[in-house]
Parts: C-alpha cells; sequence; structure tokens
C-alpha cells in the first residue's frame, strides 16, 4: 500500500506515536483517496485509537502526515477541525449537561455557520437520526448507549466534515444498529465524504470499507482491498471467527 | 437577640452575601472552564475599590502602572510563545490583543485623573481599569502550565495571590480608603432603614446573575464557554480552543470583581489586603456549589453571608475563624456528594 | 562507584560538614543553620506527604504553631520543664492531626488541598484571637531548654540538638520508606484501588502519613518556641505554610534529601534579599513577597522535580543502580502459605449479578461458578460488561443486586481489601505498577496483606527481618514469570507486555487462591502471549485457580476449561471452548447480526 499517490486526501508516512512511555504506533503509513472508506481493524491494544488521535493532533506523532497536500504537523487539533478532520471518539466525548440540539449546534461551531445553514444541519441529522429529533431538549447524558453514539455521530456531521475519523462505532451497539451506521457511512462515502473507520467488528468493517489495514501492536501486519483482506485465510483465523489451528 | 437585630444582622448578612455572590460566580466561571481555583480574584476586587478612592481624591490611581508592567510582560511572554510556534504572523494581532486593549483605560484613567468629572464615570473607569489585570496575570503565569494538575494551578494560584497582594502594597501603600456610597439615603420599612447602598448591591447581584444566566444559555460563547467546562476534549473536537474560552472567563471574570469592587468601596475600609478575605469567603460558597453549580453557589454566598453576620454578633473576633471552620463540613458534604476519578496527581515531573 | 556507595559518602561528608560548621561560623552563620534546621523538619514532613504520599497540605505552619503555643503556654503559664512541653506539645498536635485527617483524609481530588487552606487559616486566626495565648503580642519569656545544668540557649548550644533531631529524622524516614509500611505508602499515589487490591486500606496509610508529617512539624514547632523563647501568630499562617511548601518543591519533592536543600535554599535566599533589597528601594519588606511568589511561579513552570530533581536527573545516567543480590536472601525462611482448597472445590460462586447506572443496566443478572483448580474465561465483545463484573466481583463497585460468595462466605458486601486479604489477587487491565519503584518493590508490594510490620517498627529498624522475608518471597515470583535479573530495574522502564507479567508477579506474592486476570493479552505480541499461556498453565498445575477476562477470544481457546461468554451484560453462553465457539449466537455476537449461513460460509473457506 503505497503512501505516494499524488490524490490522496489524507497521507500517513511512517508515523510513530508514543503514548505515555511506550510506542504505541511504530511506523504505519497509510493513504485515504477522496470518496473512499478504508478500515483498520486489528485486537485491544493495537495502536488503532492512538493513530486516530495522531491523525487528529490530540497526540503528538513523528513522521509524514498531509490532509490534501498540506502538512497537518503544524496544525493543532482546532485547526484540523476547521480544515474538515472531523473525530468521533471512542468515548464519544459529548458534552453531557447540554442538551442534544446544543450538542448540535456547537457541532458545527467550526464552520461560524449563519442560522440558515445551522437550520439545514438540524433538518439532515434529525432526517437520518429521528430520535435525536423526539430528545432535542433532553439533557445528552439521560441519552441511551445507542442514541449517544446517534448524537456523537451527528454532531459529527453538523460540521460537514471532507474527512470523517469513527473511533469504534459499533461500539455497544446491537447488531441491527450497527448495520444502520455502517449504512449511513457509506451514504455519507457516496456524498464525497472520506471516512477513516476503527473498529473491532471486523467483519461489518471490511464489508462496509473499500480498503483495510490490520494493525497488530502498532505496526501495519496486513493491508489490501476489504475484499481481500476478508478472504485472508490469516484474518480469517485471528478476526472472523474461524479456527485457530494455525498458531 | 432581638427580633430587631437579627433582621438588621439578617440583613447585613445578605448584602455581604450578594457580594459573595458575585465574586463565588467569577470564581466557579474561571474554575469550570480552567481547572484554577482563582485565589486572587479578592485582590483584584480591592485594586478596583483604591482605584475607585484615588479617582475620588483627584489621584491617578497607581493601578495604572500596574496594567501596563502586566502588559508588557504578558506581550513578552505571547510574542516568544507565536517566535517559537513559528507564527510570527500572529505578533501585530497580539500587540493590540495584549498591548493596546489594556493600554485604553489606562490612557482613560490618566485622562480623568484630578479633573472634575461624573462620579459614574470614576466608577466606570476604575472598574474597566482592572478588567485587564485577571486576564495579564494568567497569560503570564497560568497559560504556560494550563495542562497542569489542579494542584499545581491551585499552587501556583496561591503563588499569585501572594504576587498581586505584595505588588498591590507596593503600588498603594499600606493605606485604607472608603469612598463616597454610589447611592446615598436610605429606604424606610415600618420604622426601619435599609441604607440605598444595599439595596444596591443586592440588586446588582439579581441582575448581574440574571445577564450571567442569560449569556450563559442564549449565546453560542456562552455555549462554547459550557460546553469547554464540561468536557474539554470534546470541545476542542468541535473546534473550540481552550485559550481562547479561557481568555473570555477570565475577562468576565475580572469584570465580576471591578464591579464588586466599587460596589464594596463605600461600605467597608479597604486595604490593599482586604480582597484576600472576601475572596476566602466567596470561595466556601463556591464550594457549597462544588466549584460547578451557579445556583448552589448563590444560595452559598447568602449563607455565608448570614452566618458572618450573626457570628460576629456572638465574637468579633472569631467571626472568620467560624466561616473557615465551616468549610470543612461543607467540603465533607460535597465531596461525599459528588463521584471523582482517581488522578495519579504527579507534581515533579 | 555504585549509587549506593556515592550516596553513602555524600552523607558522610554532609554530617562532617554539620558537626564542624559551628566552629567555623559566626554567631550569625549558626542561628541561620538553626533555623534551616528547624524548616527541614518542616519540609521533611511535606516531602513525605505530599511528594511520596500526594496530599498537599497548605497547613503545616499550623501545626508548627499548635507545637509552639503549646509548650510556650505550659513552659510560660504553668512553668512546667520544656521536656514535657515536648510531649504535650506533640500529644496536641498528634491529636489535632489525627481529628483533622480523620474528617478530611477522605476527601477527594482537589478537595482535600482546599481543606487544609481551611483548616490552616481557622488555626492560625485562633492563635491571634485568644487571650491566653497574648492575642497578637503574643506569649514571651519561652524557657531556654536544659540538658542537666547545660543551658541550651546560645545558638551553638541547640544547634547540635536541632541537627540531632534533623539526623534522626531523616534516618527513620529512610528506613521507614524501604519497609512495608513504605512501600504502602510510596503506593498512595497509584490510587487506593491498588492499594486495596494488595490488603492494604489507603485511608489508614495516608492517615498515618499525615500524622507523621505533623509530628515532625510539631517538633519543628518545640525547638522554635525555646530557641526563640517567644511565640507570636505571625510565623504560622498561610504566608508560613506555603514558604514551607516551597521549600519542599524548590528542593525536590521526590526525595528526601529535597527538604535539607529545600530549606537551605529557601532561608539562605531570604537572607540575600533581606540584605539586598533595602538597597534598591525603600518598601523592600512587599518586595520580597513579590519576589518569592515570581520564583516559585517559575519553578513551577520550568522546574517542578526541583533542586534534587535537576541532580538526580544528572546522576541517572553515571552511576550504575545498586544490584539486588538474591543469594543473600537465600536463607530466610519463607512466608507461611494458605492451604489452597481441594480440585473442584467451589471458590467462587456469583448468583444473579446485577448492576445498574441509572438507567443503564451494565450487567444483568449474571450466574456462574468457579471451582478449585480450573481456568476459567469470561469473554465478549467490547461494551458486553465483561469489565463491571469483572469490578462487581473484585467488590470495586457496589452490586445493585445478587450475591457473590468466596470459598463459601459471603462476600457480597466485603470491602476490596479484606476480600484481598482472603485470598483473591487481581490484576489490571490498565496497569497499576509504581513506575518510580524498582521491579522488586513493585512486586514485595503484593505480600503486603500477608505480612505485619508497623511505622514504628519499620522507622526504628526493628523489622528487618520480616522484610528479608519479603523480598526473598518477591525474589522468588520475579523468577518465576522470569523477571529475576532485573530485580533493581524500575518498573516504568518495561515494555507493556513486561509491565502485565510484573503485575501477575506481585498478584503472586499475595498467595492467592484465585488470580483474576483483566485482560492481561491485551497489546502484547505473539510471543508474549505464547509467554503468558505457558505461565498461567504452569500456576494452575501448582493449584491456584484463575479467572481471565478476555477480548481476545482466540487467546483463551487453547488455554481455559471452561468459558462463560458475556453480552449486552447478560450471560450468554456457558460451557467448554469448543462448543462455545461453535455456537451460533456467540459467532453472531462476536460478528455482528450476520445468519448462520454467513458463518457457514467462513467455516467453509477455512477448511
Amino acid at each position: 500500500m503505497s503512501s505516494a499517490s499524488s490524490g490522496a486526501m489524507l497521507e500517513v508516512g511512517d508515523l510513530h506515536v508514543a503514548y505515555g512511555r511506550v510506542e504505541a504506533v511504530r511506523g504505519v503509513s497509510l493513504s485515504l483517496a477522496h470518496g473512499q472508506i478504508v478500515s483498520v481493524i486489528g485486537p485491544n491494544g493495537a495502536g488503532k485509537t492512538t493513530l486516530l488521535a495522531a491523525v487528529m493532533g490530540l497526540l503528538p506523532s513523528r513522521g509524514t502526515l498531509r490532509f490534501e497536500g498540506e502538512d497537518l504537523r503544524g496544525l493543532d487539533v482546532e485547526a484540523r477541525v476547521e480544515r474538515g478532520l472531523c473525530l468521533v471518539p471512542e468515548k464519544r466525548e459529548l458534552f453531557g449537561e447540554l442538551s442534544v440540539l446544543d450538542n448540535l449546534m456547537l457541532g458545527a461551531y467550526a464552520r461560524r455557520a449563519g442560522s440558515a445553514t445551522l437550520r439545514q444541519g438540524f433538518d439532515v441529522v434529525y432526517g437520518r437520526f429521528p430520535r435525536l429529533a423526539e430528545r432535542r431538549r433532553q439533557r445528552a447524558d439521560t441519552l441511551s448507549g445507542g442514541e449517544r453514539q446517534m448524537l456523537a455521530l451527528g454532531r459529527a456531521l453538523m460540521s460537514s466534515p471532507r474527512l470523517l475519523l469513527l473511533d469504534e462505532p459499533s461500539l455497544g451497539l446491537a447488531p441491527l444498529m450497527v448495520q444502520e451506521i455502517l449504512a449511513i457511512v457509506r451514504g455519507l462515502r457516496d456524498e464525497g465524504v472520506s471516512v477513516l473507520l476503527v473498529e473491532q467488528n471486523a467483519r461489518a468493517a471490511l464489508e462496509s470499507s473499500d480498503e483495510g489495514y490490520v494493525l497488530e501492536t502498532g505496526e501495519v501486519a496486513l493491508s489490501g482491498a476489504s475484499h481481500s483482506l476478508a478472504r485472508d485465510p490469516r484474518v480469517q483465523a485471528t478476526y472472523l471467527g474461524g479456527t485457530a489451528d494455525g498458531e | 437577640m432581638t427580633p430587631e437585630v437579627a433582621l438588621i444582622l439578617g440583613i447585613d448578612g445578605l448584602a455581604n452575601g450578594a457580594v459573595y455572590l458575585l465574586a463565588g460566580l467569577g470564581l466557579v466561571l474561571i474554575f469550570s472552564v480552567t481547572r484554577v481555583v482563582f485565589v486572587p480574584f479578592g485582590d483584584v476586587a480591592a485594586f478596583a475599590a483604591l482605584s475607585l478612592a484615588a479617582f475620588e481624591t483627584g489621584r491617578m490611581p497607581a493601578t495604572v502602572w500596574m496594567v501596563a508592567t502586566l502588559a508588557v510582560l504578558a506581550l513578552a511572554v505571547e510574542v516568544r510563545s507565536l517566535v517559537v510556534r513559528g507564527e510570527s504572523r500572529r505578533i501585530p494581532r497580539a500587540l493590540v490583543g495584549w498591548g493596546l486593549l489594556p493600554a485604553l483605560p489606562c490612557l482613560a484613567a490618566w485622562a480623568i485623573a484630578g479633573r472634575p468629572v461624573p462620579a459614574l464615570l470614576q466608577v466606570a473607569i476604575a472598574v474597566l481599569l482592572v478588567v485587564p489585570i485577571i486576564p495579564l496575570v494568567a497569560r503570564v503565569a497560568l497559560q504556560p502550565i494550563a495542562d497542569a494538575s489542579v494542584l499545581v494551578l491551585l499552587i501556583a494560584s496561591l503563588a499569585l495571590h501572594f504576587l498581586l497582594s505584595g505588588l498591590g502594597l507596593l503600588f498603594f501603600g499600606p493605606e485604607g480608603s472608603r469612598t463616597a456610597p454610589l447611592i446615598g439615603g436610605a429606604l424606610s420599612l415600618g420604622g426601619f432603614g435599609i441604607s440605598h447602598q444595599v439595596l444596591l448591591m443586592v440588586g446588582a447581584a439579581v441582575v448581574l446573575s440574571a445577564l450571567f444566566f442569560l449569556a450563559f444559555e442564549r449565546t453560542i460563547a456562552g455555549k462554547a464557554l459550557r460546553a469547554t467546562a464540561v468536557n474539554r476534549i470534546g470541545a476542542r473536537l468541535v473546534g473550540i480552543r481552550p485559550a481562547r474560552t479561557a481568555l473570555l472567563a477570565y475577562v468576565c471574570a475580572s469584570l465580576l470583581a471591578g464591579l464588586i469592587g466599587v460596589l464594596v468601596a463605600p461600605v467597608t475600609t479597604m486595604y490593599y489586603d482586604s480582597g484576600f478575605l472576601i475572596g476566602l469567603k466567596a470561595f466556601v460558597a463556591a464550594i457549597i456549589g462544588g466549584l460547578v453549580s451557579y445556583p448552589l453557589t448563590a444560595l452559598g454566598a447568602i449563607a455565608v453571608g448570614v452566618v458572618e453576620s450573626f457570628a460576629s454578633f456572638w465574637s468579633g473576633a472569631l467571626k472568620d475563624v467560624i466561616v473557615f471552620s465551616l468549610l470543612i463540613p461543607v467540603l465533607l458534604a460535597r465531596s461525599f456528594f459528588s463521584v471523582h476519578e482517581e488522578e495519579e496527581e504527579e507534581i515533579d515531573e | 562507584m555504585t549509587a549506593q556507595a556515592r550516596h553513602r559518602a555524600a552523607v558522610a561528608v554532609l554530617v562532617a560538614a554539620i558537626a564542624i560548621a559551628p566552629l567555623l561560623l559566626g554567631k550569625f552563620g549558626v542561628s541561620l543553620l538553626n533555623d534551616i534546621g528547624i524548616g527541614t523538619l518542616v519540609a521533611l514532613g511535606l516531602v513525605l506527604l505530599t511528594g511520596i504520599g500526594g496530599a498537599t497540605s497548605f497547613g503545616q505552619a499550623a501545626f508548627v504553631g499548635i507545637a509552639a503555643y503549646a509548650t510556650a503556654w505550659l513552659t510560660t503559664a504553668h512553668g512546667a520543664s520544656p521536656w514535657i512541653g515536648l510531649f504535650f506539645a506533640l500529644a496536641l498536635t498528634g491529636l489535632a492531626a489525627l481529628a483533622i485527617g480523620v474528617l478530611t483524609l477522605r476527601l477527594g481530588g482537589h478537595f482535600l488541598p482546599l481543606s487544609t487552606i481551611a483548616w490552616g487559616l481557622s488555626i492560625a486566626l485562633l492563635f491571634g484571637n485568644v487571650d491566653a495565648f497574648g492575642r497578637h503580642t503574643g506569649l514571651a519569656n519561652v524557657p531556654p531548654l536544659k540538658i542537666g545544668a547545660w543551658s541550651l540557649v546560645e545558638p551553638p548550644a541547640i544547634y547540635y540538638l536541632i541537627w540531632a533531631l534533623v539526623g534522626l529524622a531523616f534516618l527513620f524516614n529512610h528506613n521507614l520508606l524501604q519497609s512495608r509500611p513504605g512501600r504502602a505508602i510510596r503506593s498512595l499515589r497509584g490510587g487506593a484501588v491498588l492499594l486495596a487490591s494488595v490488603g492494604a486500606d489507603a485511608f489508614r496509610v495516608r492517615l498515618t502519613l499525615f500524622v507523621l508529617a505533623a509530628l515532625l512539624a510539631g517538633l519543628a514547632g518545640w525547638l522554635y518556641a525555646h530557641m526563640n523563647r517567644f511565640v507570636s501568630p505571625s510565623p504560622f499562617d498561610v504566608r508560613a505554610s506555603i514558604e514551607y511548601l516551597l521549600m519542599a518543591v524548590g528542593g525536590g519533592l521526590g526525595q528526601l534529601s529535597g527538604a535539607l536543600a529545600g530549606a537551605a535554599v529557601v532561608l539562605l535566599l531570604k537572607n540575600v534579599l533581606q540584605d539586598t533589597l533595602p538597597l534598591l528601594t525603600q518598601r523592600a519588606g512587599q518586595l520580597q513577597a513579590v519576589a518569592f511568589a515570581v520564583i516559585f511561579i517559575l519553578l513551577l513552570q520550568y522546574a517542578r522535580g526541583g533542586l534534587m530533581g535537576f541532580v538526580r536527573r544528572w546522576t541517572r545516567g553515571r552511576f550504575a543502580a545498586p544490584e539486588v543480590d538474591a543469594a543473600r536472601f537465600a536463607d530466610a525462611e519463607p512466608l507461611p502459605r494458605r492451604t489452597l482448597p481441594a480440585a473442584g472445590a467451589p471458590v467462587l460462586a456469583v448468583q444473579g449479578a446485577v448492576k445498574r447506572f441509572g438507567g443503564l443496566v451494565a450487567v444483568d443478572d449474571v450466574s456462574f461458578e468457579i471451582r478449585a483448580g480450573e481456568i476459567v474465561g469470561l469473554i465478549g465483545p467490547n461494551g458486553a460488561g465483561k469489565s463491571t463484573l469483572f469490578n462487581l466481583l473484585t467488590r470495586t463497585l457496589p452490586m445493585s443486586a445478587g450475591r457473590i460468595e468466596f470459598l463459601g462466605r459471603d462476600v457480597s458486601t466485603l470491602s476490596q481489601q479484606r476480600l484481598a486479604r482472603l485470598g483473591m489477587a487481581r490484576t489490571f487491565q490498565h496497569v497499576k505498577l509504581r513506575p518510580q519503584m524498582s521491579l522488586l518493590d513493585n512486586v514485595a508490594l503484593g505480600a503486603h496483606g500477608r505480612t505485619r510490620s508497623g511505622l514504628l517498627a519499620a522507622g526504628f529498624g526493628l523489622d528487618r527481618v520480616e522484610e528479608r522475608r519479603i523480598i526473598a518471597e518477591a525474589l522468588r515470583h520475579l523468577g518465576r514469570v522470569g523477571l529475576a535479573g532485573r530485580a533493581h530495574e524500575l518498573a516504568g522502564s518495561l515494555p507493556l507486555g513486561t509491565q502485565r507479567t510484573l503485575e501477575i508477579a506481585r498478584a503472586l506474592a499475595a498467595d492467592p487462591v484465585l488470580l483474576v486476570l483483566d485482560e492481561p493479552a491485551a497489546g502484547l505480541r505473539r510471543q508474549e502471549k505464547h509467554s503468558l499461556a505457558e505461565l498461567l498453565r504452569g500456576l494452575r498445575g501448582e493449584g491456584v485457580t484463575i479467572l481471565i477476562v478476555e477480548h481476545d477470544m482466540d487467546f483463551v481457546m487453547k488455554l481455559v476449561d471452561r468459558l462463560v461468554v458475556m453480552n449486552f451484560g447478560a450471560k450468554l453462553v456457558e460451557g467448554a471452548p469448543a462448543a462455545v465457539r461453535a455456537d451460533v449466537r456467540v459467532q453472531s455476537a462476536y460478528l455482528g447480526g450476520h445468519d448462520a449461513t454467513a458463518g457457514g460460509a467462513a467455516s467453509e473457506a477455512r477448511s
């Protein structure tokens, strides 16, 4: 998987990220084209979340990090948000004490949008997640797990992102809900939003993405087109529930 | 203790409580956004009071020199930080923000000093003169360690208090002063007098709290501030810069401190270090609110004011001891009701 | 030269210098050194309490004041001997610390330091407002100390007493930190849960430390009163407390020597400022406070490790770390061991466990049993409730409903530390080691619940026999996990996989009946997982029962005797690994919403 493609939206080259005293990401390279969904799978502790955090700027890193040709490394998190990157972290990081409406409104903060644009944004989000519309005046911390996930995704959508970074969107969700979320993600891709998807549910991730990377202890162990990865015997054995005879 | 005495004490307590309420709001505002327990809050209020006193005696307040010095320091720190980060193109903006803006109230103060101007103008300039102080001090001393633990920030804050009160003594001298009442006269209620000044204090507290509440609930800047307080990472992820919201919080708190100073100045003799005790009692109120809840802080402030009033009746010398000792059961109750995660606090790493 | 030899040499030089100083310096210099000695005692308490114990106090000056006023009052108003005054002062200070500590040390987070401001202020205000203490004038004519006929009025005379006491205090604390209670104190910053998991009560440890720090301050106060022969409120207010904190932070909170370094630097600086500032300005007194504040702020921004922090960093690379010679401990008698239950006997029984967080049901009526000698795996997708259930079992979280029995005993409401002492040892998903402590010390902490030496025994060096047994035990377990040769290394320098192994060694040091492991394989490489599995099989062979909570289905498949699968907070399936793996419900839980045909396609592709 070469990171030299000039048309790439996101280029990550030989990235090293330290998390505390440990080097959690060691020389990872990947690239994401426009309008593409790339998934990153791997076991717990493999460095997937750290990778996303570094792309977003929450953690310092060494190596190449370019978005639409621009070097991200001089930019702080907020500047990256302004450029169109948007991270939905594993812990969601919602504003618990604020209402659903306020959470969504703040999602568009970086756009400095006028009320008309905001209105449009709300319509889109409520259209996709009717339950949020019902609960728009409720405090975010009174929502159920699945609803919080919807709100986190809705808040991300309000920022009209160019590149969406999703950290374990399926966490704690019922299978049906997971399918819904992934369908929404595919819909976004069709509208031109690129998505970098980190998932523990390897099957669902590979089925929804164009390309995949397998991360193990901070390094890329395998990569390729998602449908070929899904048929790769090593991936099947480790992540898709095959037998463990070949160890 | 007759009912009349109790009423007088109660009203006195209410008036003091109004002051503690405003100060408590300022403390909670700063803490919720920056995790700093801003101990020198009261010192800034005292500076406003002393500035007003200076105007009334026809002098230019020494605060002008204090603000000027702080502005130079803050500018130096900001410019250095910009250069180090390779953002030198932002220097002109920094010059305006950290240099020009603080200079404006200083120029105004210089302009009106010794001239016959309406009292209201003097009050306004006295307040505006201290507004730059908290943001400037925070830029120099606290922002470089903004990500440190609450504990380190608390130690820094305490050091700042000694710095500011030391500067206060240096610039204002040890003498105390009392200003003319903002509103003269008194209200008569069934043979019973409540001074207009007291009414003003309580009224100001009510109005300002309402404005505070509205700003938080209705404006996007207010919501961004609340968001930063509620979840700092979440705020960054939607593009809200913590340093900017911190600045907003510091400016608003400074404004509150200024208002408190001019409200209290006619009622008590203010010395360069009178602010500390006011700040501490407001702090008790803020703790009753858990450093997060404004309504509880307001209630706590009134409670502190009233308790202090009655305690001073019982023993003038020990009233402060009583008020501060009350902090302990309050802390206990607070800790009991709040869930806190275990933080590994390493001061020295 | 090893670090230990260098250390001893430095101490020897220091002691010699202190011994001959009064012969070389004039009266003024000796007075200054006396002040430094007294300040060192208070700063020492702060280094222990704040630096090592992690509890900041802004009120130590209040304890100095309590002792000073106590002895001053007793010796002036009642004419007692200053030596009686010492006992009285220490008793009063200790009692005050005990009362304040009991009330406030359970406060968490930032509430604790705030409470120290509260009582620090109250007590300081009290001194100035009570008639018996002379209010703001204070108490004068406090008698000097006398040893026999020899009066310690002159600075050089009391000098040796002060520094002898400083020396003894250092020795006591040095011994303390290398002992069983010392390890518990050094682990306070790891959190209450860590201490509870080895059978220690964090609150009691912290309270003991608090009282110790207060007594050191009290000793300083007694010396102060009889040296200056005059007490007034101002040296005991919040400003003085901040000054002591500055000494500790400036000298370096991480080590005992920081107290001495800090006290020396701060007091010398104060003297220099007092001499030079008046030359610059008339308002010298105020500038001094400003100058100190500025220095403190700069310190917090640039040098939080303090003076000794610099020294430590400088010496770290230059001197070899002390080796631990295992042979020296070979003859230590082993610690007594538990009798493990017979194979198949019930060890842990969970009945109907429920945990609700507000409206969310994280654990929904889960029941299962673990019998002696087996390895049981608890698995499920992320968010299934495994960690919550784990916390219920180890009593880290209270259950909303249900019952837990351990070794036939109802432990549903037992505290974590009592449960740990009964024989349940655990590891953590996010490793809780003490990074600044050696591997040996980290493992030795595990034996806390099996041993008994207390603070006084440790300080006076009376615990050496038990300590040797503990070290021998720790070395044994380090050897078991293959880390014996690295006993002296710092735990923070290990890679994650080795850290997890070290935690298991610590758990083993508790001589457990049941070992409960939280995602031990997370983040491990293939080879490390192999070694871990080997280790666990070996332990089962020795009769230890093991419960593993894991996300990695593959790792547990070959290791466990039985699997319990959770999903959405409830128990999905329980049984032998092969059966569980083939179960359609388990497959769909992990793979997400696909029907049996998809699972069948995968198994076709396999073969």
